[in-house]
């Protein structure tokens, strides 16, 4: 399967949950200091659930369609029930494979909510290493 | 060492001696500031230390050890001749580049710096030639002072003056940027520092592989590089240092192979170069490098400087058609080695490497281990092509195609 898909590619052309909120109550940034790639996410919680969500910042295809994916995911959910995604989770919905570095782009999105939301600070997958 | 007549590459030939080559389509492998591919005639001579004369170096009385030291040593004679070192002891074997920086920054740095005094560096460093001094100046309460360059990827001269002045103790440069090609006058750069009494370290890892270079005729005080840049094996690298400088520093790593006599207290250091090559060495690896210097001097350094330069300016010549893409560092080919780094306006470094990947074109995107040149430049990124002996105009030709397509991809739908 093509790296460069066209679900890919349109997320990154037409991404869900593009920008950032007024007065979020939850807003974290990161970047991954191999490529440089920059992900904000903003959350607005009511009631424990997450009711809005906006990402913004600079990447790649595969870091900013995963932003987009990720966004349209956690839309609605509890915090607990995001709390469980994993990496697999995200890689699945990514649905390429991928390199050990470019998993890192996708990956990104899911470390930036997970920090900002939880206070979880490492990569997902490296949670128990 | 000076080769007498010009032959133009055999490139065709020199393919041969990469098996990695062997497949249809080739790998268009445009990597090589980061690591080259290893020559065949390396491997072999690396494999019969493997399966010949395995042995430890130095002490061993009997004949395959006396080998593998007789090996071993002939490859650091090799290397004194390849940079035209007055003595073979000038040549310290270390892991990398890197090691070698770091071996100075210790040694001579440790026991030279003071607080207050000045470390000269440029903006274009590889990371490698800029955190060790870092370090040096955090232990010391050395201050860093930095040559800025132009718009153009060039060292910006008239500040030279100003930065070189009695508090300068040591000066630190590249003698060709990874990123941008850049070839440094180091020369003249070396002749101001000495004028103030500072000393020069060479960051010589995107030099010695690609032409001749004399650290007499430079009278630079060290020089480093990395034997994997130039068709060698990972794991050896090397420093040259002047003889008085060397005799004077303290070890850096302490061990093995590095004492004269051992008491419980205090021991007495080896002479060189042993004394900075403590514990038992890339022994297979220095090997190795012997060949591989022998492989690029017999391949002839001026004949793989003239063809990278044919490579670089057709690369240009293509690059510039594309649309949207932006160029770094010098424009006149004299001044550039076989390195270079672009961006495509609206497609992202890693995107571009990705997609080049599916063509089965490998370059390399990132910021390089030069983040203060990104600064520099404003960009996050760069994709960056670098060529060494054998590539051809069908891998820059590739490159161009890729290129295209990865634009076509990204940017039909914005």
């Amino acid at each position: 399967m093509n790296i460069y898909q066209e679900e890919l590619l349109d997320h990154y052309e037409n991404p869900s949950n593009y920008g950032t909120l007024p007065n979020p109550d939850i807003s974290h940034e990161e970047d991954n200091p191999l490529c440089g790639d920059q992900i904000r996410i903003d959350l607005l919680v009511k009631d424990d659930k997450i009711k809005e969500v906006r990402f913004s910042g600079h990447g790649c295809t595969i870091s900013l369609a995963a932003a987009s994916m990720l966004t349209e995911k956690i839309a609605g959910k509890s915090l607990d029930e995001v709390k469980q995604l994993t990496k697999d989770d995200m890689l699945d919905m990514v649905g390429i494979p991928l390199g050990p570095v470019r998993i890192k782009c996708a990956l990104l999105p899911l470390k930036v909510l997970k920090a900002g939301a939880y206070g979880i600070n490492c990569w997902p997958g490296e949670e128990d290493e | 060492m000076h080769t007498s007549e010009f032959r133009p590459l055999d490139v065709e030939r020199i393919r041969k001696d990469f098996p990695i080559f062997a497949t249809e389509p080739p790998l268009a492998f445009l990597d090589n500031a980061a690591s080259t591919q290893t020559a065949r005639p390396v491997v072999d001579a690396m494999d019969a230390y493997y399966d010949t004369y395995r042995s430890n170096i130095h002490r061993g009385i009997y004949q395959i050890s006396e080998q593998a030291t007789a090996e071993y040593e002939r490859a650091r004679e090799k290397v004194a001749q390849l940079i035209n070192a007055p003595r073979t002891r000038q040549i310290i074997f270390t892991r990398n580049t890197t090691e070698s920086i770091n071996l100075v920054a210790h040694s001579w740095g440790n026991a030279n710096i003071r607080e207050g005094d000045e470390i000269v560096l440029t903006v274009m460093e590889h990371h490698s030639n800029l955190v060790p001094w870092q370090l040096l100046a955090q232990r010391t309460g050395a201050v860093l002072r930095f040559l800025e360059i132009t718009d153009e990827g060039l060292l910006d001269f008239t500040q030279l003056r100003d930065l070189l002045t009695e508090k300068t103790k040591l000066v630190a440069m590249g003698h060709v940027s990874n990123v941008l090609g850049t070839i440094n006058p180091i020369q003249s750069v070396i002749e101001a520092a000495h004028a103030v009494g500072a000393k020069v370290v060479v960051d010589a890892a995107q030099s010695v592989p690609h032409f001749h270079v004399d650290v007499q005729q430079l009278d630079c005080d060290f020089l480093a590089f990395s034997g994997h840049k130039m068709c060698g094996p990972t794991g050896i690298g090397v420093l040259y240092g002047k003889l008085e400088l060397l005799e004077e520093m303290p070890p850096f790593l302490g061990g093995g192979s590095m004492i004269r006599a051992v008491a419980r207290d205090v021991s007495t250091y080896a002479d060189l170069p042993a004394k900075f090559e403590a514990g038992t060495p890339s022994i297979a690896e220095a090997i190795g490098l012997g060949h591989a210097v022998d492989y690029i001097t017999q391949a002839n350094l001026a004949a793989i400087q003239v063809h990278e330069q044919e490579l670089l300016k057709y690369a240009h010549h293509r690059l510039k058609e594309i649309e949207g893409i932006t160029l770094y560092g010098p424009s006149a080919p004299h001044q550039k080695a076989g390195v270079i780094s672009f961006n495509i306006e609206g497609v992202h470094p890693h995107d571009v490497a990705g997609i080049l990947d599916t063509h089965g074109v490998a370059i390399r995107a990132g910021h390089h281990c030069a983040q203060l040149l990104m600064k520099r430049f404003d960009v996050i990124a760069t994709a960056r092509a670098s060529f060494y002996l054998y590539n051809t105009v069908e891998d820059v030709d590739r490159l161009y195609e890729g290129l295209c397509r990865a634009q076509k991809l990204m940017i039909r739908r914005k």
